[in-house]
């Protein structure tokens, strides 16, 4: 008799169509899970990665985001039962930032819709949803299903990126304007280009089946080795999405399918995404509870903060005055903005110090050599994002 | 006030109607215990024409080959060994207490939970208070036996099958429950606290069957300036700005209304009648998730004489008559239903209601109206062709009762879950519209977010058996809804 062994278990990891090129390039062997596949978390240094994304280009596997299609008759009017923005005003071939509640308002998660057609959609999300998706379809004549695992994706970021493209041989691809999306070849092979980023500057999303994986990988890098192309780990897209100020789940917010706790969950309106919400679109999941919320008033806000010195304000409670004793809020991300030169941080802070010019006092706790010290910093309320550059926005990008 | 009524006939399944040529039934229910003394007095029933046929009915358990048991004479029972006798008044005083430390809730609209209003808060503490009022030795009797099973607690009291039988029954009477099932204390509890809100009135039949009731309630309501228009089933409830403002009949009539009031089952009401995309997800989730899969078939006969049944009395025949020998009777019959098939012995309630009103059967010739407990709606082999079997078996459970009973047989009916679903347009075929078990009584009746009567759509609210305190010919849930919406219009 043979036995059946299942050895699945010892490799719990997916691992992305992209993997072997980037273990070829991982010098620290420094590899996260991301939902379920294994990442590169630093490739060489941060810095030098980091540095990539503003000034050359940077290529980021974007597969393990998580991807569901959407088609079928109802398709629109699930997703904007689903969401808190009007799809209806999704033209094809664009792209929306979208974020969805639960019946109490409270952030489930955030995400990109891509119209890819007249009643086709894509949702791209960090986190797994497939059980609120479906639940959310009860009523509505639509197929969600789950394609993760059949698309293989990759962000292409950074100042020279579009010129990188171009070089590779996708003609026209200058004149897609931000959260557009064009279909090109690369080498006879189609590619799906979305003008989306998580690092607030020029970038793209390629988005292309796996099996074209490793040659479109070795394509982009030979069109841009002259233009300082450099594969990134998620350290250094972390820097570039808190300048840019985007919010990352399960740092700046728990899904509120998660929380435990009671008052742990956070609304659109707190994560000061209010501009998502269109109340005026007809009913979507958590908009009476929303509504009731907007009417009272926030009771704490999510804010950018510029922190005195230049120690990040890591997990750093906030308080109302230097004296320490009224805390108004707490840090979720911090870090010393390279190229804003200004030590920053994304923090949930209590009414009314949410308002921009606001002063609170970070509680700073520094390591020298293991000795530990105490400082209080002052923080001003600033306008997110922190880092703002006007080639993400410009088309056709510059050639640089 | 204008009621929209889907069928020919006002009352829902509780109407009465001719199966047969000269022979007419009750679709439901057919006998009445549940409706409060003091709201048939409000609504001036008897002067719109109630009669009674029979009030203070008898029940009688059956076995065959076995003595009926009598369990209709205060707190005993004839027929009973000394051991069973003593401890049938004490179960039934206690109980009976018990119910009445319960029954204050169901005219009462039920709290929101997780909610700081003190009205909600009060509400609760007036519900703790109702049971602390039993005095320490019963609270905890009370507390120890409301979530266990009807088997264990009737296996602590009794040795009679016979007795634990006929007790186990109306603990899973129209429920999705053998006598094993968690919560069925629960379920017993609640039927007897509903007779008690009800005054402990007994059992009564209506003459000219239950329809004769809702005949009575309809001419109640015009007298009270209600228009009701029959054959006019909505197709849709009409939401303007969020708000409920009207309803499209399937004819395609718009009528407009300053609040849409459901009496139809809460899936119907939310996912077919309002739709999903007025609704959060969550809510349609909870909806879409009550549990209200019908178990319990009538079956009609029509009979040339008097059924045979054997050693019963003249007086019992006219009353409840139940069959279910024993707590392993029930259960296994309540297993088959686990499966998609129907109990190949099923437990039943039987009545013989021409005996007491002789309008339902031609001179001389009878009716049989028998609620024939496991039919699952979704039965595995299609109720199509199981029709007839289903018929044959109950047919067979009945002749073991009175034997020559397939002999006077003139025509049968069979209504099953499904038929109801279909007849009646109630989601599952279920009678209360919903499983009244734990998770599905009281603030959590239908679904949280629904259960004050009110829907998160302003202007439409609930009012039927799928609400707080549930189904069976009770008007309470009627009563209560009717004091939400004067609230929200003393408010506006």
């Amino acid at each position: 008799m043979t036995q059946s062994v299942e050895s699945h278990f010892t490799q719990p990891l997916l691992k992305t169509p992209f993997h072997e090129r980037a273990r070829a390039l991982s010098q620290m062997d420094s590899f996260i899970p991301w939902s379920g596949y294994t990442t590169v978390d630093v490739f060489t240094t941060v810095e030098q990665e980091y540095f990539a994304i503003r000034n050359a280009a940077t290529v980021y596997d974007l597969t393990p985001m998580v991807k569901y299609r959407v088609a079928g008759p109802d398709a629109l009017a699930f997703l904007n039962r689903l969401v808190t923005r009007d799809v209806g005003k999704l033209k094809p071939d664009r792209v929306a930032y979208c974020v969805w509640c639960n019946d109490l308002g409270q952030l489930i998660d955030d995400g990109t819709i891509f119209r890819l057609g007249e009643s086709e959609y894509r949702i791209c999300t960090a986190q797994r949803q497939l059980d609120w998706l479906l639940d959310s379809r009860l009523g509505f004549d639509v197929e969600v299903s789950e394609i993760t695992e059949q698309v293989a994706a990759l962000a292409l970021q950074g100042p020279t990126s579009c010129a990188v493209l171009k070089d590779a041989g996708l003609a026209g691809v200058e004149r897609l304007k931000v959260f557009e999306i064009g279909r090109f070849t690369l080498d006879s092979r189609a590619i799906t280009v979305s003008r989306t980023g998580f690092t607030g500057d020029l970038g793209y999303e390629l988005w292309m089946e796996p099996k074209d994986a490793e040659a479109n990988w070795d394509a982009l890098m030979a069109a841009g080795r002259s233009r300082g192309i450099r594969a990134i780990g998620s350290q250094a897209l972390n820097i570039a999405r808190i300048e840019a100020g985007f919010l990352s789940p399960n740092v700046d917010f728990v899904s509120a399918e998660h929380t435990i706790r009671i008052g742990t969950e956070r609304s659109p309106l707190e994560l000061g995404l209010g501009w998502l919400v269109d109340f005026n679109k007809g009913h979507f999941t958590g908009r009476r509870a929303l509504l009731q919320e907007q009417r009272r008033g926030a009771r704490r806000q999510l804010v950018g903060l510029d922190i005195a010195g230049n120690k990040p304000a890591h997990n750093a409670l906030l308080y109302s005055h230097d004296n320490g004793k009224r805390q108004i809020g707490n840090v979720s991300s911090a870090i010393w903005s390279p190229t804003c030169k200004r030590n920053i941080a994304l923090a949930m802070v209590d009414a009314p110090y949410f308002a921009i010019g606001s002063t609170v006092w970070a509680e700073i706790y520094l390591n020298r050599e293991l000795v530990w010290e105490r400082r209080m910093s002052q923080a001003q309320v600033v306008e997110r994002p922190f880092f703002a550059t006007e080639r993400r926005r410009a088309t056709p990008p510059g050639q640089f | 006030m204008l009621i929209l009524e889907a069928g020919a006939q006002v009352g829902g399944a509780a109407i009465t109607r001719e199966f047969a040529p000269g022979f007419k039934v009750s679709a439901g229910a057919h006998l009445l215990h549940l409706m409060p003394a003091d709201l048939l007095r409000t609504l001036k029933l008897e002067s719109h024409g109630l009669e009674w046929a029979g009030q203070r009915l008898p029940t009688t358990a059956l076995s065959a080959g076995a003595p009926a048991l009598s369990l209709s004479h205060g707190a005993s029972a004839e027929g009973l060994s000394a051991v069973d006798a003593a401890a049938y008044g004490a179960y039934l005083e206690r109980m009976r207490r018990f119910a009445a430390a319960i029954a204050p809730v169901f005219s009462k609209i039920p709290p929101r939970l997780g909610t700081t209003a003190w009205s909600d808060r009060l509400s609760l503490l007036r519900m703790a208070w109702q049971i602390r009022k039993l005095g320490r030795s019963d609270m905890r009797e009370l507390l120890r036996i409301g979530g266990m099973n009807v088997y264990d607690l009737l296996e602590e009291n009794f040795e009679s099958a016979a007795l634990k039988g006929a007790l186990g029954f109306d603990a899973v009477l129209g429920a999705n429950f053998g006598p094993r099932s968690p919560g069925t204390v629960l379920t017993l509890l609640y039927r007897l606290a509903a007779e008690s809100a009800a005054g402990n009135s007994g059992l009564s039949q209506p003459k000219g069957g239950m329809g004769a009731l809702c005949d009575a309630l309809a001419k109640a309501a015009g007298a009270a300036g209600a228009v009701i228009r029959t054959g006019s089933p909505v197709a849709s409830i009409v939401v303007e700005a969020d708000r409920a403002c009207g309803v499209v009949l399937e004819s395609g009539e718009r009528i407009g209304a300053r609040q849409v009031i459901s009496n139809a089952d809460p899936k119907t009401t939310f996912l077919k009648l309002l739709g999903a995309s007025h609704l959060d997800a969550g809510f349609v989730r909870r909806v879409n998730h009550i549990r209200c899969r019908g178990l319990a078939a009538k079956v009609h006969l029509a009979l040339n004489r008097l059924p045979p049944f054997v050693a019963v009395s003249e007086a019992a025949l006219r009353g409840r008559l139940l069959s279910a020998s024993s707590l392993e009777h029930l259960e296994h019959a309540y297993n088959h239903s686990k499966y998609g098939e129907y109990s190949a012995s099923p437990a039943m309630e039987i009545t013989v209601p021409s005996i007491n009103d002789a309008t339902l059967a031609p001179p001389g010739q009878h009716v049989l109206s028998v609620i024939v407990q496991y039919a699952p709606y979704a039965l595995k082999a299609g109720w199509a062709s199981a029709r007839q079997s289903f018929l044959e078996t109950s047919l067979d459970a009945l002749e073991a009762l009175a034997p020559g009973l397939r002999s006077c047989l003139v025509a049968a009916e069979v209504l099953t879950p499904a038929d109801m679903e279909q007849e009646f347009r109630g989601s599952g075929g279920h009678w209360h519209h919903g499983d009244l078990a734990f998770d599905q009584i009281l603030m959590v009746r239908p679904v949280p977010g629904a259960a004050q009567y009110r829907t998160p759509v302003e202007g439409l609210f609930l009012c039927g058996a799928g609400c707080h305190p549930g189904g069976g010919v009770m008007g309470i849930a009627g009563r209560n809804a009717a004091q939400q919406v004067l609230r929200g219009e003393g408010a506006s």
